[in-house]
């Protein structure tokens, strides 16, 4: 079958690819650019395990023909961070021990990531709606929920903390000036 | 990994080129909307497409409009963005909550509103992978054999499972259909079949180009119950929907209501008949559209959860709509 040539943009960086247009972004991710954080489940939707933001939304990369998103922004768990420069929700996770055997944890990051990019201060019910296409078959949810909320809390503490410091700077300033 | 199988893909700009695409290539072709219908259904071999053409850049299939008083779908809109919708729901709540209860937060974001209502029905026997389905000599939707849900007869009893395609036809909805050389409307309920297979009556290269509401007013309450195992990914094993507009003293001067997911299409039941001219909450008109939803849905054992339960909650979810809508 006729190969095609794609550029995709993928956490930041525009990767060129030749691919069959019958492959998945999931495959392409895993198999053509090394990118095996992304995890593949089912493979027919109903998992949830293979969740990439694809222009900021949680879409799953199994059912995804890649010829369909070129051009597009993607961005997978590999872009959140590292050992070394974890997301503070990769740091909650791990807190609270959020992941057990944790194949479902860069699905259920990535949902979590759509949530507070577009909702920064989520109720417990907007949090289940959220990770509600994502499973978790040792059934830790609990632990997932609280990670998701103390981090939509940290990150509202430290809003208030900046915006503290913000002002006590410019009073400052104020009064070096007078 | 479970691939797809390979297939020659075209990605056209315009509604022109593509039905010009499906004009030539006939049945060898399919369309790709948001995909998360066609593409398990292609890993499972359910299909085996020559062509895909994919419609994502057909911006004119996009966006949700005000025109002549009616809303305009496009019907790539996705379903998250018909659930979020404004107009949507304050017009027709109904369809919004449809929408917003399809599938998952990721799968809402994908798929679309047209997709969901050419979803192909689906069987417990049917939506199974190829070696599956082969190991008791498939059945009457796949690869022909018998039917494994009714081994004696002839015809195929795979599940409308639409959530969208009952609240569209209870509200009067039309769809406009186009082919390479021609254009026609049709309402939403004339769309469907009573044949699992064959279950869309549309015209080969026909596609669907826009889903227009009816104008703003044509009902004043709207209502959409889901029954499902899970709050959440599951398909419906039930669905009702309902519209009505009241006359003067608060009786029902029109009413429509329709069930989903309980045989091959959404069926229409009669509630005009019983209602018209009387309250919403009237007891005999109740009880009689009960046992006439009852006697309409024919759900077998081809779903989640017992069929002699799903025909009890017809009766149960029927008498609900009707609380809802006059609430």
């Amino acid at each position: 079958m006729k190969h095609m040539a794609l550029t995709l943009r993928v956490n930041g960086q525009d990767r060129q690819i030749l691919v069959s247009p019958s492959k998945t972004l999931l495959e392409v991710l895993r198999e053509d650019l090394n990118l095996t954080g992304t995890k593949h489940g089912c493979e027919l939707g109903e998992c949830g395990a293979c969740t990439v933001l694809v222009s900021g939304k949680p879409l799953l990369a199994c059912l995804v023909p890649v010829a369909q998103i070129d051009g597009a922004e993607i961005t997978t768990i590999e872009a959140l961070g590292g050992p070394s420069n974890p997301d503070p929700l990769q740091v909650e996770w791990a807190r609270l021990g959020a992941a057990q055997c944790g194949y479902c944890t860069p699905g259920f990051v990535m949902s979590a990531k759509a949530l507070l990019d577009g909702n920064p201060n989520p109720t417990r019910d907007e949090i289940k709606e959220a990770i509600s296409g994502n499973l978790c078959r040792c059934t830790g949810y609990h632990k997932i929920v609280e990670a998701i909320e103390n981090v939509a809390q940290q990150q509202q503490v430290s809003k208030v903390i900046n915006a503290v410091t913000i002002a006590s700077r410019q009073t400052t300033a104020v009064e070096v000036r007078d | 990994m479970l691939r797809l199988p390979e297939f020659e893909y075209a990605a056209p700009t315009t509604v022109a080129e593509a039905t010009r695409l499906l004009h030539e290539r006939g049945t060898k072709a399919m369309l790709l909307a948001g995909g998360t219908d066609l593409i398990p259904n292609l890993k499972r071999r359910q299909f085996r497409p020559e062509l895909v053409v994919a419609l994502h850049k057909v911006e004119a299939l996009r966006g949700i409009q005000e025109r002549s008083g009616r809303l305009v779908i496009g019907p790539l809109a996705t379903l998250a963005e018909v659930a979020a919708h404004p107009a949507i729901r304050s017009q027709y709540p109904a369809l919004a909550n449809a929408a917003a209860m399809i599938g998952t937060p990721q799968l809402r974001n994908q798929g679309t509103l047209g997709g969901n209502l050419f979803l192909n029905t689906r069987c417990s026997f049917y939506n199974q992978l190829e070696e599956w389905r082969n190991s008791d000599g498939s059945c009457l939707k796949a690869e022909g054999g018998k039917c494994q849900v009714a081994p004696g007869g002839k015809r195929c009893w795979a599940v409308s499972s639409s959530d969208t395609a009952p609240v569209l036809a209870a509200l009067g909805a039309e769809l406009r259909l186009v082919r390479h050389d021609d254009e026609r409307m049709v309402p939403v309920a004339a769309l469907y079949r009573d044949d699992g297979i064959n279950y869309l009556a549309v015209q080969p290269g026909e596609m669907l180009t826009e889903v227009l509401l009816p104008v703003a007013g044509t009902w004043d309450r709207t209502a959409f119950l889901k029954l499902r195992r899970r709050g959440t990914f599951d398909f419906p094993i039930l669905n009702v929907a309902g519209a009505v507009k009241f006359g003067a003293g608060n009786v029902v001067e029109r009413i429509s209501v329709m069930l989903g997911a309980v045989g091959s299409t959404p069926m229409a039941i009669d509630a005009q008949k019983l209602f018209a001219g009387k309250p919403l909450d009237n007891a005999a008109a109740t009880a009689a559209l009960q046992t006439q939803a009852g006697k309409r849905a024919t759900p077998l054992p081809n779903t989640d959860a017992s069929h002699v339960w799903r025909k009890r909650m017809v009766r149960v979810y029927t008498a609900r709509i009707l609380k809802e809508l006059a609430t």
